[in-house]
């Protein structure tokens, strides 16, 4: 390199990895409105004979938002904002641009693979780890040459300290890597039953009870590890930045990620509530899925309190708005999810629609606000253009909002409904309802559930064709934006 | 005897008792050395507005190779 030119960060990975978040975004919520489509008009499972059904649609939705928009949208942040806040650029080590750019191809081949097996119905049947092994395989590959890429980075910063991102980043990295190994233990039926079986499906290398608990230790903790961890990663350096104001208090930010940590990893038994595993689990699952609102609420309150005395940039920039009320679905869905944790009140929603209710008012109020936020943000200082529409943006935000709270609305109505019909008996103690009652009486929420769905992802195509001008055609910056970024109105 | 399950359950709770001290522990530890004016954690939070690459470091890392801050 030449030694007087001016060392600018590389954001060549950074980029890669919004490409496909947009485009993993429009595919997985395309087939989430398809779903939700499909429950509430049955027909709708036979538009493309076995491809076409709610069973093989179902795990190529959760998979592709979850491991294809979010992780995408994570590895983006990742790519651009670990240089900042080291102060070190990729550019100065070739190693680290190698592995990189590695990282991502592989990630990138690695989930098309993972989609198509998928389609073709090669599946382990665990919920968000239904890939095979060989696939298995590829994603442990992907996630060392994601931890090579962060620790070679952290081993050449020029600051000092790890701003509190990067500890969400490690925590991501370490509590994935030991929960998706452990769960992930299979064994091809080929070798299991001595020749009969296939090499490409395998079962679980436990059984029973312990299949269960070994599967929502990691369910749960993909909930920590990916929907939260390094979801807060991004907001604790997009909030700050884009509003110009530092973390309220960074001692709490600090505290929050310990009292996560530690109490995150201990809440999984609350998917297991009144099922074969041991009593006192069932209850300190519980007990600290309520003790997980404290470190939750810590972080959010901390973005809230950053943007006290600035709160008219609440109004003036879309992509505070957007942070915003990331940090606020956040909090509805970490007070929520320990109500649903209760014994009593599990007892009525398990198995019903309010889980998807509750899913969702996380995944697009919270992850999917902060997603689209941190790439709006990133835009202009990657591409050195202006964002091309602040209008489009207000106009998405809008549909998202009413979209998300549809979605969840519904949910709360439809679940308890359900969770209430099924227990209900009359004087002798029958049963009151058959299955199909319940079929009958959720059809007008699904339908809107649906609605929901289209409007969230209208969001989605807006957010897109914005990037794309953005990227393309937008008016060129002559330097880099400070905080607020640039958009045209 | 006690059995397998219950042993469990015992040491989870001891562990979590463990764990909640060293929790608490962590918190006076923050705030007394910020008192005592060893550390000041907030300083930290200019790292993410302080960002382009001629930024001066929070705290420089003591550890990097001497060519690296020649090249700067
Ligand atoms: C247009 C937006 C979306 C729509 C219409 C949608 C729709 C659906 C539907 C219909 C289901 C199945 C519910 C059931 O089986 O009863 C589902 C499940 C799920 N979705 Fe979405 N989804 C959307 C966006 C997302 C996003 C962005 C994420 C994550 C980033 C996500 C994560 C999940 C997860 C984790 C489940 C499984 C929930 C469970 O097992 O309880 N979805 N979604």
């Amino acid at each position: 390199m030449q030694s007087n030119a001016a060392l600018e960060y590389d954001y060549t990975v950074a980029k890669l990895f919004t490409y496909t978040t947009i485009l993993f975004g429009i595919l997985g919520m395309t087939v989430g409105v398809l779903i939700a489509a499909q429950l509430a008009f049955p027909e709708l499972n036979y538009l493309i004979g076995e491809y076409g059904t709610f069973s093989r649609l179902r795990p190529i939705h959760t998979d592709t938002v979850i491991f294809g928009f979010m992780l995408s949208g994570i590895w983006a942040s990742y790519y651009y904002l670990s240089q900042r806040v080291l102060k070190v650029s990729m550019a100065e080590s070739k190693f680290l641009m190698f592995i990189g750019k590695l990282h991502f191809w592989l990630y990138f081949v690695g989930a098309l693979v993972a989609v198509i097996s998928l389609l073709l119905g090669i599946s382990s049947s665990k919920e968000y780890a239904e890939f095979e092994w060989p696939i298995d395989i590829v994603i442990v590959l992907v996630w060392v040459l994601w931890g090579v890429s962060m620790f070679g980075l952290i081993g050449i910063r020029r600051e000092k300290s790890l701003y509190i991102s990067m500890w969400y980043f490690v925590a991501t990295f370490l509590g994935v890597a030991m929960l998706y190994l452990f769960n992930n233990m299979a064994i091809p039926t080929y070798f299991a039953s001595g020749g009969i079986g296939s090499i490409m499906n395998s079962v679980s290398m436990y059984s029973g009870t312990n299949d269960a608990l070994v599967q929502w230790w990691y369910g749960h903790n993909a909930v920590a590890f990916v929907f939260t961890v390094p979801i807060i990663a991004m907001i604790y350096y997009f909030l700050p930045k884009e509003s110009g104001q530092a973390i309220y208090s960074y001692k709490l930010s600090l505290l929050s990620f310990w009292g996560l940590m530690f109490v995150y990893l201990w809440a999984g038994s609350h998917h297991l509530i009144y099922s074969t595993v041991p009593d006192w689990m069932q209850t300190m699952g519980s007990i600290f899925s309520i003790i997980l609102i404290l470190p939750s609420w810590g972080s959010a309150i901390n973005m809230l309190l950053t943007m006290k005395g600035e709160w008219n940039q609440l109004t003036e920039n879309p992509i505070i708005k957007l942070l915003v009320l990331a940090s606020t679905f956040y909090m509805l869905s970490t007070i929520e999810g320990p109500i649903q944790s209760i014994k009593s009140v599990n007892a009525i929603a398990h198995f019903t629609d309010w889980i998807p209710g509750h899913v969702h008012d996380g995944v697009l109020g919270w992850v999917g606000f902060m997603t689209f936020a941190g790439l709006l943000h990133m835009a202009p200082r990657m591409f050195k253009r202006e964002i091309y529409s602040k209008k489009l943006i207000e106009l998405q935000f809008w549909l998202q909002t009413t979209g998300i709270v549809l979605y969840f609305t519904s949910m709360w109505i439809a679940g308890i409904t359900q969770g209430m019909m099924w227990r209900a008996v009359d004087e002798y103690g029958n049963l009151m309802y058959s299955f199909i009652d319940t079929v009958a009486a959720l059809h007008p929420y699904w339908v809107i559930r649906t609605l929901a769905g289209v409007l969230f992802l209208s969001g989605v195509f807006i957010f897109a064709y914005n990037m794309i001008k953005t990227i393309t055609s937008s008016k060129e910056l002559a330097q880099e934006p400070k905080n607020q970024s640039p958009m045209a109105a | 005897m006690i059995s397998l399950v219950d042993a469990q359950g015992y040491a989870k709770i001891i562990m979590t008792v463990v764990l909640v001290i060293i929790l608490y522990g962590y918190i006076l530890h923050l705030y007394r050395s910020e008192k005592k004016g060893e550390r000041d954690y907030e300083k930290y939070g200019k790292m993410a507005l302080d960002d382009d690459i001629t930024s001066v470091p929070v705290e420089k890392n003591p550890n990097l190779p001497q060519k690296k801050e020649g090249e700067k």
